[in-house]
């Protein structure tokens, strides 16, 4: 199920003195399964480019295509589309509105047609992939903590069981653990279902471990898209726009330059210890 | 979609009237809106359409918005032309079934069309010039002499201030919700009243939610910076009258005469 976006620009408030252009020429190829990290320091247009891709933002030009098929053709149907590409907006869980979690979860795939039952099983399905325990199926989401609210709001879109998963900042404002814990549930979305999943984020540790493939943008274009091993590459550039590459990356460039003989691209902790293993010989 | 509501919100330009005090402008507009009320006959309305022509040019504010803003009245235009039109008593000049026009149903309509979107064009050139800090600070400082018979102008123009700013914050809100709520495959357009108001249920109740935590939280951000009310507070940028504020009340003033002036010859 793959994404193009074709040169694609969008301003916001066209034509008035507070016109803004959010993005301006982005090409972009999602493949199938693939686990893409969007990266960009605040303002560089992320949530921009991520409500292009299941049609809540119509591009001022350029094109998305969806499985070859371009989105804003007239027979298209955008509420497809929407349960094909879902879309975990920035704090989701903002958008809570159930009476309680469970119904809150059964919402998307009862828009989407399905039967009673079969909804309740989705969202069953959901809510345990995300590690919400039973005892909280009936509460009012309003009385989770935020952490668990987000995962609440992170499995209402999962229960559409979309073949693209977009997810927009999901482990912003969360702890270490927290973060750790909502990564972990993505791979093993992955893995599971075998669907693609874009990941934005500001931060570079995030999607290090994960993603296959890392796009950084700037101030609405696109910088680099590669592999996080070359991206991670360009520490100063990266530097200059406000990002930067992993701390592990970072200390293995400084064991560099004190004279050790360590590899600097790691991207990981676990090449890290590999690799400093092998410079003492252990 | 809800930003599309463009009626009265500020534009960003540099331009004299933007520039002009904000209590010249409120006491601006209350004048004209007064005048449109004088006004008895359609010549009346010859000076207020030429005030209001220069206040536009003068305000660098494209014709092209302001009558955008006007598209969310336009039912409440047409709704009164249409009652005018046929409510009216007098002599008829075309009828169908029970349905009379009548010579002073046309005319009353044709009246009232120019006087509400007057009013409307009116009020919105003073929203549209003026920040709703600037507005409120003006309307402080120009109803402080009722301080004296204990009004508590200060605390309503805070409330005013706060409830002005809410205003796009809310819509913006209002619209990511429902971006979201899309997302997940809801759908706003439907036909039938009762599942439109249904579909809204999930913009609602987040959007009152975030309401309130945003209204607890400036409650909040307030007390920790020891706001306690108007008194002996001062402003950081004080309101001092200007060379060209005088110049417009001398032009106020003018167009109040000419109006009164028209009333009493025609
Ligand atoms: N609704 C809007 N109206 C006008 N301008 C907007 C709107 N939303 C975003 N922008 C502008 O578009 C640009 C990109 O915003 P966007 O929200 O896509 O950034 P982002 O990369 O998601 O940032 P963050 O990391 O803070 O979420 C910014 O300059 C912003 O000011
Ligand atoms: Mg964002």
């Amino acid at each position: 199920m793959s994404i193009i976006v074709n040169h694609v620009s969008y301003s916001y408030n066209p034509g008035t003195p507070m016109e803004s252009k959010a993005l301006k020429d982005i090409n972009i190829v999602i493949n199938d399964g693939e686990f893409l990290g969007l990266i960009g320091h605040t303002g560089s247009g992320k949530s921009t480019l991520v409500q292009h891709l299941n049609g809540l933002i119509k591009p001022t030009s350029g094109e998305i295509y969806y499985n070859g098929k371009d989105i804003s053709d007239s027979d298209f149907s955008l509420k497809k589309l929407r349960g094909d590409v879902g879309l975990v907006f920035q704090y989701p869980e903002h958008q809570l509105f159930g009476e309680d979690v469970f119904s809150d979860v059964c919402f998307g795939p009862l828009n989407k047609g399905l039967s009673k039952k079969d909804a309740e099983l989705k969202a069953f399905a959901a809510l345990k992939q995300v590690g919400i325990e039973d005892e909280y199926f009936y509460q009012s989401p309003f009385d989770l903590s935020g952490g668990q609210k987000r995962r609440v709001a992170i499995a209402g879109v999962l229960a559409m069981e979309p073949d693209v998963l977009v997810l927009d900042e999901p482990t912003a404002g969360l702890d270490p653990a927290g973060r750790d814990e909502i990564l972990e549930i993505l791979n093993n979305i992955r893995k599971e279902r075998g669907c693609s999943i874009v990941l934005v984020s500001h931060s570079m540790e995030d999607v290090a471990d994960h993603a296959d493939r890392i796009v950084v943008m700037n101030k609405g274009s696109i910088i680099f898209d590669d592999v996080p091993r070359e991206v991670f590459k360009h520490a100063r550039e990266l530097d200059e726009i406000g990002l930067s590459v992993p701390e592990v990356t970072k200390a293995m460039v400084r064991l560099r330059k004190e004279g050790f003989d360590v590899d600097t691209d790691v991207i990981n902790i676990s090449e890290a210890v590999e690799t400093i293993s092998k410079c003492f010989g252990i | 979609m809800l930003r599309d509501i463009t009626l009265g919100q500020y534009y960003p330009v540099e331009s004299p009237i933007h520039r002009l005090d904000p209590r010249v402008k409120l006491f601006g507009t209350l004048i004209f809106l007064v005048s449109l009320f004088i006004t008895d006959n359609f010549i009346g309305y010859i000076p207020a359409m030429i005030f209001l022509i220069i206040a536009i040019r003068l305000s660098k504010v494209p014709l092209k918005y302001i009558v955008k803003g006007m598209r969310a009245i336009v039912f409440l235009l047409i709704l009164s032309v249409v009652c005018n039109l046929f409510l009216s008593q007098g002599e008829v000049i075309w009828s169908f079934r029970k349905l009379n026009i009548t010579k002073e149903g046309i005319r009353t309509a044709g009246f009232m069309a120019i006087r509400l979107s007057f009013l409307i064009v009116g009020s919105s050139i003073m929203t549209l010039t003026t920040t709703p800090n600037n507005l409120t600070d003006g309307m402080e400082k120009g109803l402080g002499f009722l301080k004296v018979i204990k009004v508590p102008v200060h605390e309503i123009a805070m409330m005013m201030s706060i409830a002005l700013r809410f205003i796009p914050i809310l819509t913006e809100e209002a619209d990511k919700i429902m971006k979201a709520q899309m997302a997940r495959g809801a759908e706003f357009e439907s036909k039938s009243l009762v599942k439109k108001v249904k579909s809204l249920v999930p913009v609602l109740v987040p959007l009152f939610v975030s309401a309130f935590r945003r209204a607890n939280d400036l409650a909040m951000a307030m007390e920790a910076r020891c706001y306690r009310g108007g008194d002996g507070r001062t402003k950081m940028k004080p309101l001092k009258y200007k060379k060209n504020d005088a110049m417009a009340y001398l032009a106020i003033f003018m167009y109040l005469s000419v109006i009164i002036a028209v009333r009493i010859i025609f």
